[in-house]
C-alpha cells in the first residue's frame, strides 16, 4: 500500500486541493479507503485526518468499509422506476444472491442505490465501478453475474454492456451548426475582447443551469476585480434528476464547450480553468481529457493561444456522488478537495471563489452557447426567444414518451408542442425542471418554456395517465433528504421530517391534521434554509399538494389522530415473557 | 457620519465590515443564535439569527450590515420559525433536560425557553448515538450535539489544535475527533482547551464539575439567554 499511496500523491503533487482525486484512485483500487491510507494521506498532504474522514463520509461513491471488488450501483431516479426498476433491481438481488445496501460475504460483488446516473433516456442503469450500465434487463443482468461470479476483468467485459447514446432528437440554433474548432477565440480576438463580451450582453444570454442570472454581467463582475488570477470553471455536475443534456454535450460538442471556456478566460483574463464533472460521467473522462490534449496540440490551449499572448489551461475534477455539488460554492469547496457544503454569501464566487479567487462558475450548455455567440454576434442569438429569455434552451426529455432524448427549443415554445414532439399521449403531468423544479398538470399545457414562465435547467419528466403522483413525489423527496449536506439545521432536519411526514401519509397512516403538518414544514424547509437544495425541497410535495389536494386527503385515515408511538406493539416484548396473547394483554391504539 | 441599519424600527450604527449580528449586539438588541460566538468566525448553519432584511430572509451572523437596511427581527412570524428551527434541534437528537447535568446553563434550552417552546412539535428521531467517555477529565455525549462546530473552531482557532471536526451527511452528520483510535483520550484535546469549555449544550462536558452549582442556581436559571448574551458578548467585546 505504502508505494501506491506514495506514488497516487507524487502524481497530484502534493495538493490537497486533489484529495477527491487521490480519494477516487485508492477507492477504486481498494474499494474501500483503509485506514492506513488515511493515516498515509494525512502525513502526505500535511492535512489532518479528519479532514480525510469527512470528505470520504460526505461523497456516495467513497467507503470507509470495504465494498465489492465490482461495485454495483443501481440509479435510483423516477425516470428507472417508470422502466422498471424495482422488478429488475429484485432480479439483480436473486441472481447475484445479494440484497441491496450489502457486500457478499465472499466479497466479490456489492450492491447499493445510487441517485439518478444521467442515463434516464436509455434506463433502467447502473454503474460498475463507476462505469455506466444503461438499459439494463434481465438478459443483461444474466450476462454480468456470470462476468461477476468468473471475476471477469472489467476491461475484459464486452463493451456493448458500457454502450451510452446520444439520442440527440432536434436540433435548432446551437446543435445543428456547431462552431469549426478555433472559431469562436479567432473571431473575438479579431472583433476584440470588450465588444465581443458586449455580443454576449446583446444576446441576452442567461445561465443554463436553472437559476438563469445574466453571463455577460457575470463575466464582467469578475473581470473587475482586482486580482492577478481568476478562475473559470464548467459545471458538469448534472445531478438534477432527469437531466442528461451536458452528458451528451460533453460527448459530442466538447471541442466547443472548451472553446466557451476560453472564450470566458480570454475575456476576464483567467489562466486556469476546471471542468468540474460529475463522478457518474466517468465513462466521459478518457475522451475529455484527450480533446484537451488535441487543443493544446492546436494551440487552442495552453501558451499563446492561437498565437496571442493568452495562456490559459484546463483541468479535469471528477466528483463522487454529491448532488449539492452542482451549487456553484459547493462545487468550489469539492474542487478544493474538501466537502460540498455551500459557503455563505455574500461574498460571491465572482469576488471570491476558488481559493479565495475571483471565479466564474457557468454551466456547460452557457459556455457552448457564449462560443457560438462569439462566432455568430448577440443579435442572432437574441432574434430568438422570449423578452426576458433569448435563445434557445436544450431539454432532456424522458419518462412516458415515444422518443426520450434530447431537443433543442427557441425560448417561448409551449409544453404541448414539446410533449407532441416526443411522442407523449396519455399525459397526466409533466415535472419541468427536475424534483427542484415545478410538477404542471394537464391543464397547463399551454405554458412556456421561459424562465418568466416555467425555467428549467433541462430536466423534462413527462408521467402518464397509469402513474401515480405521490409515488413520484415520495421518490423525489427521499432524494433531497439523502442529498442534503446536513450544513444548517433547516434542510439536515427539515428534509428528513419531510420523508418521514409524506411517508406516513402514503402507507395510510396519517390522520386528520397531518397533511396541515406537512404544508407548513415544507413552508419553513423553503424559507429557512440556507441554499437552494433546501429551498426547492419541499417543491414537489408544495406543487402537487396545490394541484392535487383530494389525492393527499385521500390518503388520511378517518379517525382524528394516530399516535406516533406504537402502544400495542411496545407490550410486545411483554407478552412474550408473560406467555400471554389474550385480549387482556392487547391494548386499543385509539379510544373508540 | 456614521451609516445605520434599522433594526424593528430602532437605527442602529455599524461601521464597515460588521455583520448585521455585531451592529446589533453592540447596540444592545439581542438577535437569538447557537452556533455563534463572537469569538470566532461566523458559521451561519444553525439558521437560530434568521432575520428578514429587505424582504430577504438572511442569518445575522454572516449577513454583512449595509446603509440602509430595513430589518426585522423580533417579529411574530420570525421568532415562530425561530421557535420550530430549535424543535428541528431537540427532535433530531436525543436531548433530556431532566436529566442532563448541563440543564440550568445549557444554550439550546435557554433559548427555548426564550421562544416559548413548550413541546417538541415534530416526532422524535431517537437516534442512536454513542458517548465516549474515553478521556480522563473531558466526556462527549454525542446524544447532545447540535453541529454547530464551536468546539471544531475553538480548536483551531483558539488552541492551535484540530482536535474536532463534522463528519458525514445530512442528517447522519455527527463529530469525529482527530485520533488515530478515533478516541478523545488519544486526541490533543486539555480540560483546559477553550475547545472543551465552548458547548452550547451538554454534548462536551468537564468530567465531575456537573452539580458544583446546584439546579436552580444556573446561569439561565433566572437570567434570560438575551441578558445572559449581550452582557457576556458586550463584555468580550470591550476587552
Amino acid at each position: 500500500m505504502n508505494t501506491f499511496i506514495h506514488d497516487l500523491i507524487e502524481i497530484n503533487r502534493y495538493q490537497p486541493n486533489h484529495l477527491l482525486h487521490i480519494l477516487r484512485a485508492v477507492q477504486a483500487h481498494y474499494h474501500y479507503i483503509p485506514k492506513a491510507a488515511i493515516e498515509q494521506i494525512a502525513d502526505l498532504l500535511a492535512i489532518s485526518r479528519t479532514q480525510i474522514i469527512s470528505v470520504i463520509e460526505f461523497y456516495s461513491f467513497f467507503h470507509l468499509t470495504p465494498q465489492g471488488q465490482y461495485e454495483i450501483l443501481i440509479s435510483d431516479s423516477i425516470t428507472d422506476h417508470l422502466l422498471g426498476k424495482h422488478e429488475l433491481a429484485a432480479y439483480l438481488e436473486e441472481q447475484l444472491n445479494l440484497k441491496i445496501g450489502e457486500v457478499r460475504a465472499d466479497g466479490l460483488v456489492s450492491l447499493a442505490n445510487t441517485s439518478c446516473t444521467g442515463l434516464c433516456d436509455q434506463g433502467p442503469a447502473g454503474l460498475v465501478n463507476g462505469h455506466a450500465l444503461p438499459r439494463l434487463n434481465k438478459p443483461k443482468i444474466d450476462q454480468i453475474t456470470a462476468l461477476i461470479n468468473q471475476q471477469t476483468p472489467l476491461e475484459a467485459w464486452p463493451q456493448e454492456l458500457f454502450q451510452v447514446d446520444d439520442n440527440l432528437i432536434k436540433s435548432d440554433l446551437l446543435l445543428s451548426a456547431p462552431i469549426t474548432q478555433g472559431e469562436a477565440l479567432q473571431s473575438a480576438f479579431k472583433r476584440g475582447l470588450k465588444e465581443t463580451l458586449n455580443e454576449l450582453d446583446i444576446s441576452g444570454l442567461r445561465g443554463r443551469g436553472g437559476a438563469g442570472f445574466k453571463t455577460a454581467t457575470k463575466w464582467k463582475f469578475c473581470s473587475e476585480e482586482l486580482n492577478d488570477e481568476r478562475i473559470v470553471v464548467c459545471n458538469a455536475d448534472e445531478g438534477e434528476p432527469g437531466t442528461f443534456k451536458d452528458r451528451v454535450l460533453l460527448n459530442s460538442y466538447a471541442h466547443q464547450v472548451y472553446e466557451g471556456m476560453t472564450l470566458c478566460a480570454a475575456i476576464i483574463g483567467a489562466q486556469k480553468g476546471f471542468l468540474y464533472l460529475r463522478g457518474e460521467y466517468l465513462h466521459l473522462y478518457e475522451k475529455l481529457e484527450a480533446i484537451l490534449a488535441e487543443r493544446r496540440q492546436a494551440g487552442l490551449l495552453g501558451l499563446n493561444i492561437i498565437n496571442t499572448d493568452f495562456n490559459f489551461d484546463i483541468e479535469i475534477c471528477l466528483g463522487a456522488g454529491a448532488y449539492i455539488c452542482g451549487e456553484e460554492s459547493a462545487l468550489i469547496e469539492s474542487l478544493e478537495g474538501k466537502m460540498g457544503v455551500p459557503r455563505n454569501r455574500p461574498p460571491y464566487p465572482v469576488t471570491h471563489g476558488y481559493l479565495g479567487k475571483p471565479t466564474v462558475v457557468n454551466n456547460v450548455e452557457t459556455f457552448l452557447a457564449a462560443a457560438s455567440i462569439a462566432v455568430n454576434g448577440g443579435d442572432w442569438f437574441a432574434s430568438i426567444g422570449t423578452d426576458k429569455s433569448k435563445g434557445t434552451k436544450i431539454l432532456s426529455i424522458c419518462g412516458d414518451c415515444a422518443q426520450p432524448g434530447i431537443y433543442e427549443y427557441p425560448f417561448g415554445t409551449d409544453i404541448q408542442t414539446i410533449l407532441d414532439d416526443c411522442g407523449a399521449s396519455d399525459v397526466l403531468g409533466v415535472q419541468i425542471g427536475g424534483p427542484s423544479g415545478t410538477f404542471i398538470s394537464n391543464k397547463e399545457f399551454s405554458r412556456q418554456l421561459a424562465f418568466e414562465d416555467l425555467a428549467t435547467g433541462g430536466s423534462f419528466i413527462v408521467f402518464n395517465e397509469q402513474r401515480n403522483i405521490l409515488d413520484i413525489v415520495n421518490n423525489f423527496t427521499h432524494f433531497f433528504a439523502h442529498e442534503s449536506c446536513g450544513f444548517c439545521t433547516p434542510c439536515r432536519v427539515g428534509t428528513s421530517l419531510l420523508k418521514n411526514q409524506l411517508d406516513k401519509i402514503v402507507d395510510g397512516h396519517g390522520s386528520a391534521g397531518d397533511v396541515v403538518a406537512l404544508e407548513e414544514l415544507c413552508q419553513i424547509v423553503k424559507k429557512q434554509s440556507h441554499c437552494g437544495l433546501g429551498q426547492t425541497a419541499a417543491n414537489p410535495i408544495l406543487t402537487t399538494l396545490e394541484r392535487y389536494p383530494e389525492l393527499y386527503q385521500a390518503q388520511l385515515k378517518k379517525i382524528s389522530y394516530e399516535p406516533g408511538f406504537d402502544l400495542d406493539g411496545a407490550l410486545e416484548t411483554a407478552r412474550r415473557l408473560a406467555k400471554r396473547d389474550d385480549a387482556a394483554a392487547h391494548l386499543a391504539q385509539v379510544e373508540e | 457620519m456614521s451609516k445605520t441599519i434599522t433594526i424593528d424600527g430602532q437605527i442602529i450604527p455599524f461601521e464597515e465590515g460588521q455583520t448585521i449580528m455585531e451592529a446589533a449586539t453592540e447596540a444592545g438588541v439581542y438577535i437569538p443564535h447557537l452556533c455563534h460566538n463572537p469569538e470566532f468566525t461566523p458559521h451561519g448553519s444553525c439558521k437560530l439569527c434568521t432575520v428578514n432584511v429587505n424582504g430577504r430572509t438572511c442569518s445575522a451572523c454572516t449577513f454583512p450590515a449595509m446603509e440602509g437596511q430595513q430589518i426585522l427581527n423580533d417579529a411574530k412570524d420570525i421568532n415562530e420559525d425561530r421557535k420550530k428551527i430549535t424543535q428541528m434541534l431537540f427532535v433530531e437528537g436525543n436531548h433530556f433536560c431532566p436529566s442532563c447535568e448541563k440543564t440550568g446553563n445549557c444554550q439550546l434550552q435557554a433559548v427555548a425557553y426564550h421562544l416559548n417552546m413548550l413541546d417538541d412539535h415534530f416526532p422524535l428521531f431517537y437516534p442512536h448515538r454513542e458517548m465516549d467517555a474515553s478521556h480522563a477529565e473531558v466526556l462527549i455525549d454525542h446524544n447532545r450535539c447540535i453541529f454547530c462546530t464551536l468546539c471544531v473552531r475553538a480548536s483551531q482557532q483558539k488552541d492551535g489544535k484540530d482536535v474536532f471536526a463534522i463528519s458525514g451527511r445530512g442528517i447522519n452528520k455527527h463529530l469525529i475527533v482527530n485520533a488515530e483510535s478515533g478516541l478523545l483520550k488519544d486526541s490533543e484535546l486539555k480540560a483546559t482547551d477553550q475547545a472543551a469549555h465552548v458547548c452550547p449544550t451538554g454534548a462536551i462536558l468537564i468530567k465531575r464539575t456537573g452539580y458544583q452549582i446546584p439546579i436552580g442556581e444556573r446561569i439561565y436559571d433566572h437570567t434570560q439567554i438575551d441578558q445572559v448574551s449581550l452582557n457576556s458578548e458586550n463584555l468580550q467585546h470591550d476587552n
